[in-house]
């Protein structure tokens, strides 16, 4: 296989993603068809082409830079998983683990 | 003919015209969903009394003779763009709970108008999907024949507006999204032109070929949605100020004279493409020979890419949706895991939270944008659409547009595709190059095949003449 059910987990380790055995090993299965389906990319000549990341043409588009009201202060607080004191309640960054 | 059952134009005649009332339109909408929609799944969320209240204002507008194009008219949003106060969940459980607090902004615009909001059609999670059954709310069925697929991801979107849950949808489409349901479900949609419509307050996945378009019953009706929509936003920056057309005047301007003088290409590789249906081909070659007939230059091209354009989509595609997602982590919204660092708060709520195909994309491009692989394939991928690009502009050149089956085959069926997603990734064929290359691309209903499944071809235009495409595909609705 392209990719190895090892280089799967540590993928979504990155990806912060908690994956069963089951379905790392079904990840490393699919993703490894896909990515050998990719390699017909090496059949194109793509010496001196380079990348399009954007098809506009736009660059360095600016606006001014003004304060507006919202108006949606309550509404994103209530979108929140943990409030307390109307503040956003976080889990502690520093644990014990990674 | 039932209310629910009238086209933009015809429901914005009769609400002008006093023949009915926007209640009485909406409630015939949101009464053929409560009978069909839990056979065929189009939304995940109705919202029935907001509409109404939305209907009885729309009447007032109407009254004091403060009508536009879309007051009263009900549409229904594909769940990945945001709606005000209106559940939105992109079709993800680690959004079940959420209520943005803001309009996207095409929404917005259609709002301004009086546009009645019906509810949020199911989609492929984010987007991710050509058969709507990658959706965690269940898989959308086609009302023609609901052991098939409805296409995806905009399959609710394409679903709702052929089973007549509403006037016109609108919904996104990312590789093929409004296009290919819309081609399944018999109905008509537009991919506009990359940077033509505001992406503002649609749930990003592939930023760099996102875009919004509508899904309609008429060509007529997606020309008219588009006079709304389109346009400069100054909340997105990739949106472009170019002139938007009278689209609805502009297509009718095709006439006879006008079809001599046009060039139509056919792209040879298009029907070259492994599984081409045999209906399909010959429903599609039936539609290029009306234009034949009508004296429209036929002219075959080559398009020598395009057999690249999935392996390059699906690099570009999962990289930058893997970035995006990141921002779905349980902290400052949607629904939070219970866990104890913060590790697995992040790991447990997007594993909760996202379905098979949504992890396995963030996984695949986490893999292509990570140290050592990324030039092996983000670069490679990005290089090559270069290629996929100048193919268009280098044929456009010799022809105006280009027609071409929208799918190579029919509706599926059900599961028959599920197990394999390689396999699900190269239904996109014959709509993710025109996608790659930012350009707009139109699906129309062209026949149906001998067991009486829709099929739509493709009209591609080059950036920005959505109204010559639409003009295209405004004249084959003539037969």
């Amino acid at each position: 296989m392209t990719i190895s059910i090892a280089e799967v987990k540590k993928i979504a380790q990155l990806a912060r993603l908690e994956l069963t055995p089951a379905e790392e090993a079904r990840h490393a299965e699919t993703i490894s068809a896909v990515l050998d389906y990719m390699k017909i990319l090496n059949e194109v000549d793509t010496g001196g082409v380079e990348g399009t990341y954007q098809v506009t043409g736009l660059t360095n588009v600016v606006r001014e830079d003004r304060a507006i009201n919202c108006d949606v202060r309550d509404k994103l607080i209530g979108q929140m998983p943990e409030v307390e004191n109307e503040e956003l309640v976080v889990p502690a960054v520093f644990g014990e683990e990674s | 003919m039932e209310l629910n059952e009238l086209t933009i134009t015809q429901a914005a005649e009769g609400l002008r015209k006093k023949k009915f009332s926007s209640v009485e339109l909406t409630k015939a909408c949101l009464a053929r969903i409560n009978e069909r929609n839990k056979d065929i799944n189009a939304f995940i969320t109705v919202a029935d009394e907001s509409a109404m209240e939305e209907a009885k204002k729309a009447d007032e507008m109407i009254a004091k003779g403060e009508g536009r194009m879309l007051t009263g008219i009900p549409f229904a949003v594909k769940d990945a763009i945001c709606t005000a106060d209106v559940r939105s969940t992109g079709a993800a459980k680690i959004l079940d709970n959420y209520l943005p607090p803001y309009d996207a902004t095409v929404i917005k615009k259609i709002r301004e108008q009086g546009g009645v909001l019906l509810g949020k059609n199911n989609c492929d999670t984010f987007g991710h999907g050509a058969s709507n059954e990658n959706s965690m709310y269940g898989p959308v069925k086609n009302p023609h024949d609901l052991t098939k697929v409805a296409g995806g991801s905009s399959g609710g979107s394409a679903a709702a507006v052929a089973d007549n849950m509403c006037i016109y949808a609108i919904a996104e489409d990312t590789g093929g999204s409004i296009r290919y349901p819309a081609s399944f479900c018999g109905v008509v949609g537009l991919r506009p032109s990359y940077g033509r419509n505001s992406r503002y307050g649609v749930m990003p996945m592939a930023s760099s070929l996102d875009t919004v378009g509508p899904i309609t019953k008429t060509v007529a009706d997606t020309a008219l949605v588009m006079e709304v929509v389109a346009g400069r936003d100054e909340r997105d920056a990739t949106t472009v100020s170019d002139n938007i057309p009278k689209y609805s005047e502009e297509i009718t301007k095709l006439g006879n004279k006008e079809i001599q003088k046009l060039r139509i290409g056919v792209p040879r590789e298009y029907f070259d493409v492994a599984g081409m249906n045999s209906e399909v081909r010959a429903i599609t070659e039936e539609a290029i020979k009306r234009f034949k007939s009508l004296g429209g230059k036929i002219e075959e091209v080559s398009l020598p890419h395009t057999k690249y354009a999935i392996a390059a989509y699906y690099i570009i595609v999962p990289s930058e949706d893997s970035s995006n997602l990141a921002r779905l982590d349980g902290i400052r919204y949607g629904v939070r895991a219970e866990a104890g660092s913060l590790y697995d708060v992040y790991a447990r709520s997007r594993a909760w939270g996202f379905p098979e195909e949504v992890k396995r994309r963030i996984l695949i491009g986490t893999y292509a944008l990570s140290a050592g692989y990324y030039d092996a394939y983000y670069k490679k991928a990005a290089r090559v659409r270069t290629l996929i690009k100048q193919d268009f502009d280098q044929v456009f050149d010799k022809v105006d547009v280009l027609i071409s089956p929208t799918s190579p085959f029919p509706p599926f069926g059900m599961g028959e595709k599920a197990a394999d997603p390689l396999a699900m990734y190269l239904t996109d064929v014959l709509v993710g190059p025109a996608a790659v290359a930012g350009i707009p691309a139109l699906s129309v209903p062209a026949g149906k095949t001998a067991a009486g499944l829709p099929v739509g071809v493709q009209i591609m235009g080059p950036r920005l003449s959505e109204a010559l495409v639409m003009s295209v595909g405004h004249q084959l609705s003539f037969y």
